[in-house]
């Protein structure tokens, strides 16, 4: 595959406006760059995935098993008796067009099955003809059709279009949420062997290694001593850190990724930094290493099987309860799905800080903590010794994660703990924060390489709202709590809106976090002088 | 093409009508037979769609969350858009069903010079959606004056309000004009926003133009070709009582009207029109957000296979050891 060279200023003409022909009668074109490689048979294996075997999107044959039909409508009928929110959007949406414009895929790309609503119709057509009588009597005059290996191919397409970010549900009057269908989607094309190698990797690194990365315990404590080097250099406090400590009070759990790439390890260190200063007996675990869950986009039970991890750690270590890092989709898991699948916690205790003595009673069957609630409830607490002005270089806005927002509602806890940390502060155009925050563009195992014009185009309207406080204000910091962010963000920033960095909460808080015992800093978390320190000491650009 | 198949379709079932009560005398069918038809398909229907989908169980808390969750006490919860109660859950539900609170949050998304996306409020979708729905409502509750001998004081009272204005001879009902203007707005934005046309199926139009007929013949009725109301009102007593008699005299505009609104009743339960019930039972919206504060059961949950801390050491044990990481077994 060719590399995705097409400028940002090419990339924005975008037509909003829908072709003449009608979407049933135009088959799906499946491009380059707007796609994901297959997943290969070993990793699919690996968990038990069917249907494994080699094949390639753009190929006109895709060697399906046979009676594959079968296979999808008998997944159909399956989903639709297990899922109230599949059988009933699958029936009531009134193709209002409410939802239509407020796709991030749908706005960076003008493609009209990017519309929340045809994206639903590629399915609920096939529903109507194989599961309602008027589908099967009028047909097409009913919005029904077969199942055909061009459906099927759009599905794939699409279904790997959409990032599960919920925001056309939040305008839904019927509050139908695209996420249940893209979801139901995936479930019914993995019966197939249908899955990417973006998501199935991860997947399978998870279940045998403990984390989406694939990091074995000695490479994460190796990992972990990197950071407390360099931790060291900066505040000349030397922190140990311990792994899979029995009788710990917390057991600490983040993404992976916050442990792999810039700038996700400054949050990384942010953590332990924080942690040290307050002197809390917390492990790590390379067992249940990884927060987030890429079985959440496969399948429903490789989620929980994924997810199965993080109590079974906590019950073997004899922890008393759990802190969740910085991570979307992770806490959409944690707080929707986790206590349902793999609980009950009843072997944890409920979460009380141990500094402030708070009691979390809103985690209280769960017993995971979400970490800006716990910093949030330390600064008010006056816990935490703050020297904003160290974050002065940085005009910082706040990017909500569209799990966290969505999926939970965590909106003031992070700012209240940014507003904390950073003097200059400023909020993106209402309409794209908050429950209206855009998605990275990214999510949902979608991060590649290869589908990079997919991803520009889906972060195109989340970068645009930072472009206007970047021109506005001069912002040049993307704040946010959540590691796919930290990651795709980044991209998108330098693609978008060059000049802006992104970094995640913890790393502003602990950049302002006075430590006690620290030497005199010079430098950010990044090794980058602080305001003000330029020129005081020799800089080292190897971080 | 899908806009026009269902214009002909209500254009064929008024001839229809026309047919059969002007050629073929087939009054009896068309005002007893058919209305009671269409009230049993529509009550069988419903039931089945609603049970049906509450067969379906809810697996998981997933309620899409538009506003600031409980956690810490001195965090200003949204209780209405992030309900953490039951309470809050019927105020959710009601500011939906009644005030369509989600369409009000309706912006237009456009992408201008520069390139700059820009989002504009968008509030005539919901005004004329909450429009047609209310009227559509208020105009039901009149027509009960035609189903007991004593018309009840409620009609009595909406029909003031709804007359209130004193226009002509018989008095205007607002109402009236509120709900052909809104459904002819819906189905202008369905034809006229590219989008809206290009998502608009069939099924999409067919109960505009139903709809758009009752009210047509409706108003036809009260305001023009004027119908014998007592005899109409005859029909429909003899209707509610089961006792069905055809008094002679009633014009075909009425068996049209009638016929029509059989039809969007018998229509209703296999269409999208089943939204009405649907919405109660929406997981993002019917739902508490208290999934970490009380356990959700989801009713199959089945014993998966999972790769245990066991089977994970025995893997990495050696490697563990060399960089001293505590073992369970050495």
């Amino acid at each position: 595959m060719a590399k995705f060279t097409v400028k940002p200023n090419e990339l924005s003409k975008i037509n909003l406006i829908p072709p003449k022909k009608e979407w049933m009668d135009t088959p799906v074109e499946i491009k380059e760059h707007m796609y994901c490689h297959p997943a290969k048979i070993k990793e699919l294996n690996v968990v038990g995935f069917p249907n494994a075997r080699e094949w390639r999107p753009a190929d006109e044959d895709w060697k399906l098993p046979a009676g594959w039909e079968q296979t999808i409508l008998e997944g159909m009928q399956s989903l639709l008796k297990k899922y109230r929110s599949f059988s009933l959007f699958m029936d009531i949406c009134v193709r209002c067009g409410a939802c239509a414009d407020k796709c991030h895929f749908y706005i960076g790309s003008g493609d009209p099955k990017n519309m929340p609503v045809l994206r639903a119709e590629l399915m609920r057509s096939v529903y109507r003809g194989n599961f309602t009588l008027a589908g099967k009597i009028l047909k097409k005059i009913a919005g029904a059709r077969d199942l055909t290996v061009n459906v099927l191919k759009e599905w794939w397409y699409y279904f790997y279009q959409c990032t599960e970010c919920r925001r056309c549900s939040v305008f839904c009057p019927y509050g139908i949420d695209q996420a249940e269908i893209t979801m139901m989607g995936r479930e019914l094309l993995n019966l197939l062997g249908l899955n990417i190698g973006w998501i199935a990797g991860p997947v399978a690194a998870c279940y045998m290694k403990g984390n989406h990365l694939g990091l074995e315990p000695h490479t994460i404590k190796s990992t972990i001593e990197l950071f407390v080097e360099d931790i060291e250099t900066l505040t000349g406090i030397k922190i140990e850190p311990s792994f899979n400590r029995k009788g710990a009070e917390i057991l600490f759990v983040t993404p992976s990724g916050d442990l792999f790439a810039n700038p996700g390890t400054y949050t990384a260190m942010g953590y332990m930094m924080l942690f040290q200063e307050l002197g809390l007996d917390y492990t790590w675990s390379t067992y249940a290493s990884e927060g987030g869950n890429f079985g959440f986009f496969t399948t429903n039970e490789m989620a929980k099987r994924l997810n199965s991890k993080i109590y079974a750690e906590a019950k073997r270590l004899g922890v008393k309860w759990i802190l969740g890092g910085e991570c979307g989709h992770m806490w959409r898991v944690l707080h929707q799905y986790m206590d349902t699948w793999n609980g009950p916690a009843d072997f944890l205790e409920e979460p009380v800080s141990p500094l402030t003595g708070t009691k979390f009673d809103n985690a209280k069957t769960t017993k995971m903590v979400h970490i800006v609630e716990f910093t949030a409830d330390l600064i008010k607490n006056g816990k935490l010794k703050l020297d904003k002005s160290r974050n002065d270089h940085l005009k910082v806005t706040f990017h909500d994660s569209c799990n966290t927002s969505r999926g939970m509602g965590i909106l003031e806890e992070p700012r209240y703990v940014i507003n904390n940390v950073c003097n200059h502060f400023y909020e993106m155009p209402e309409n794209t924060i908050r429950e209206k925050t855009f998605c990275c563009g990214s999510g949902t195992g979608l991060n590649a390489s290869e589908n990079m014009e997919l991803r520009m185009r889906g972060g195109f309207p989340r970068a645009n709202a930072v472009k206007h406080v970047h021109d506005k204000y001069g912002v040049n910091m993307l704040a946010n709590i959540c590691a796919i962010d930290r990651a795709t963000l980044s991209a998108a920033m330098d693609y978008w809106v060059p000049g802006v960095g992104v970094a995640g909460t913890h790393e502003l808080v602990a950049n302002a976090l006075v430590m006690k015992g620290e030497k005199e800093r010079t430098l950010d978390i990044r090794l980058e002088p602080l305001p003000g320190k330029e020129g005081n000491e020799e800089v080292s650009e190897n971080v | 093409m899908k806009t026009l198949l269902p214009f002909f379709a209500v254009i064929t079932l008024i001839l229809l009508v026309v047919a059969g009560v002007q050629f073929a005398n087939l009054n009896f069918l068309f005002g007893v037979i058919i209305p009671y038809a269409a009230l049993a398909i529509f009550t069988a229907g419903i039931i089945y769609r609603v049970v049906k989908w509450a067969s379906s169980p809810v697996p998981f808390c997933i309620p899409t969350t538009c506003g600031q969750q409980k956690s810490l006490p001195w965090i200003k919860q949204s209780k209405l858009e992030n309900p953490s109660n039951l309470a809050g859950v019927i105020g959710r539900m009601a500011l939906e069903v009644f005030c369509f609170r989600s369409l009000f949050r309706n912006i237009k998304t456009e992408l201008r010079h520069g390139p700059k996306v820009t989002y504009g409020s968008d509030k005539w979708l919901w005004l004329a959606g909450l429009a047609f729905h209310w009227s559509f409502l208020i105009i039901l509750i009149r027509h009960f004056r035609f189903f007991s001998i004593k018309v009840p004081l409620v009609v009595h009272v909406i029909e003031s309000l709804d007359s209130f204005m004193q226009i002509g001879v018989p008095l205007l009902y607002m109402t009236d004009v509120v709900l052909l203007a809104a459904a002819t707005y819906l189905f202008i934005r369905r034809v006229t926003i590219p989008q809206v046309r290009y998502i608009s199926l069939a099924a999409d139009f067919f109960p505009l133009f139903l709809i758009l007929g009752i009210a047509c013949t409706g108003v036809m009725m009260r305001y023009f070709t004027k119908v014998a109301l007592v005899s109409v009102k005859e029909l429909a007593m003899g209707l509610v009582s089961f006792n069905p008699v055809i008094p002679v005299g009633i014009g075909v505009i009425f068996y049209i009207h009638l016929f029509l609104i059989s039809v969007l009743f018998a229509y209703f339960p296999f269409s999208k029109l089943v939204h009405m019930p649907g919405v109660f039972l929406s997981p993002t919206r019917n739902m508490i957000n208290n999934s970490r504060m009380v356990r959700h059961v989801n009713p199959w949950n089945y014993p998966v296979h999972v790769h245990t801390y066991e089977e994970y050491e025995n893997d990495f044990r050696e490697k563990m050891k060399m960089a001293e990481i505590p073992v369970d077994k050495e």
